[in-house]
């Protein structure tokens, strides 16, 4: 699948080792693995929140590239912008831990993609960080739905 | 502080200070690209230099206190980031004994035309010694 190729090859997933662990019609999780560079609380090995945070982003706009996909078939052959971005941190990432970010696309209109995520190490019922956001299409979604 | 967050060498940020004013900023890097078409910041590279801008600005207004815990964020995105440096200022709202309220924007040319800005919740560790106070 091209958008799973595109998800670790920009140079800023690249730089922090995101890794695919799934993809489907209305989510897609990725992973990053702990790193001493990318450490936030150097008290506890802690990775920095803004690690988790990229990720959540990223994670994000790949959910809603496949609601897209799923929804109007084909490739998606327009840029889309995050609007907002709302994190809540529950508790510390665990050091030394990989973690995972789940996202899900939960409504697509013709201009905006709503999304939910949740980062976890094992347990997406033990998040460290949950995340709403939304999502701006820079063209229309394609000929048909933008009838 | 700065200087021993390893994640903002990473991100390659420094800031400046002018009494207890401070200024972040984050020079271009091509790691920190999201979107090789355009080519612009990673909209979560943006969002992690606006919330370790709100999280030293605390330090310097607390020096003695433990760094705080990022309680949660809400990160606007206003325009692209450009492959260029980006500039920061956090101003914190309110600081009780547990929780801070901070508000960052970020800008590139013009600080009147923000590229993105935060506002954020922050949890602050109590001091030792203040625990037993009302």
């Amino acid at each position: 699948m091209i958008g799973a190729r595109m998800a670790t090859s920009t140079p800023q997933a690249a730089a922090l080792n995101f890794r695919l662990v799934s993809v489907d019609t209305s989510g897609a999780a990725m992973a990053v693995p702990w790193r001493e560079d990318l450490v936030g609380d150097p008290d506890t090995g802690v990775m920095a929140g803004g690690v988790i945070t990229t990720l959540l982003d990223h994670v994000c706009g790949l959910s809603v590239s496949c609601a897209v996909i799923a929804a109007d078939g084909g490739f998606m052959e327009f840029g889309m912008a995050t609007l907002d971005l709302r994190i809540d941190y529950m508790r510390p990432a665990e050091p030394r831990r990989e973690v995972i970010a789940l996202a899900r696309c939960y409504k697509l209109t013709r201009s905006i993609a709503f999304v939910r995520a949740t980062a976890y190490e094992d347990d997406e019922a033990n998040p460290i960080a949950t995340v709403q956001a939304a999502f701006a299409f820079t063209g229309p979604r394609s000929v048909e739905s933008a009838a | 502080m700065l200087a021993a967050i390893p994640y903002m060498k990473f991100l390659g940020m420094t800031a400046e200070l002018a009494g207890d004013e401070m200024t972040a900023i984050l020079p271009f890097a091509p790691h920190l690209v999201g979107n090789v078409m355009i080519p612009a910041l990673h909209g979560g590279v943006i969002g992690a230099f606006l919330e370790m801008t709100a999280l030293c600005q605390l330090a310097v207004r607390e020096p003695l206190r433990r760094q705080p815990k990022t309680i949660d964020v809400t990160i606007e995105y206003l325009r692209p980031g450009r492959a260029q440096t980006t500039y920061a200022r956090a101003d914190v709202r309110k600081i009780g004994r547990r929780i801070a309220n901070v508000h960052v924007e970020a800008w590139q040319d013009h600080r009147a035309s923000p590229v993105a800005a935060l506002r954020g919740h922050f949890l602050l560790s109590v001091a030792e010694g203040e625990e037993s106070k009302p």
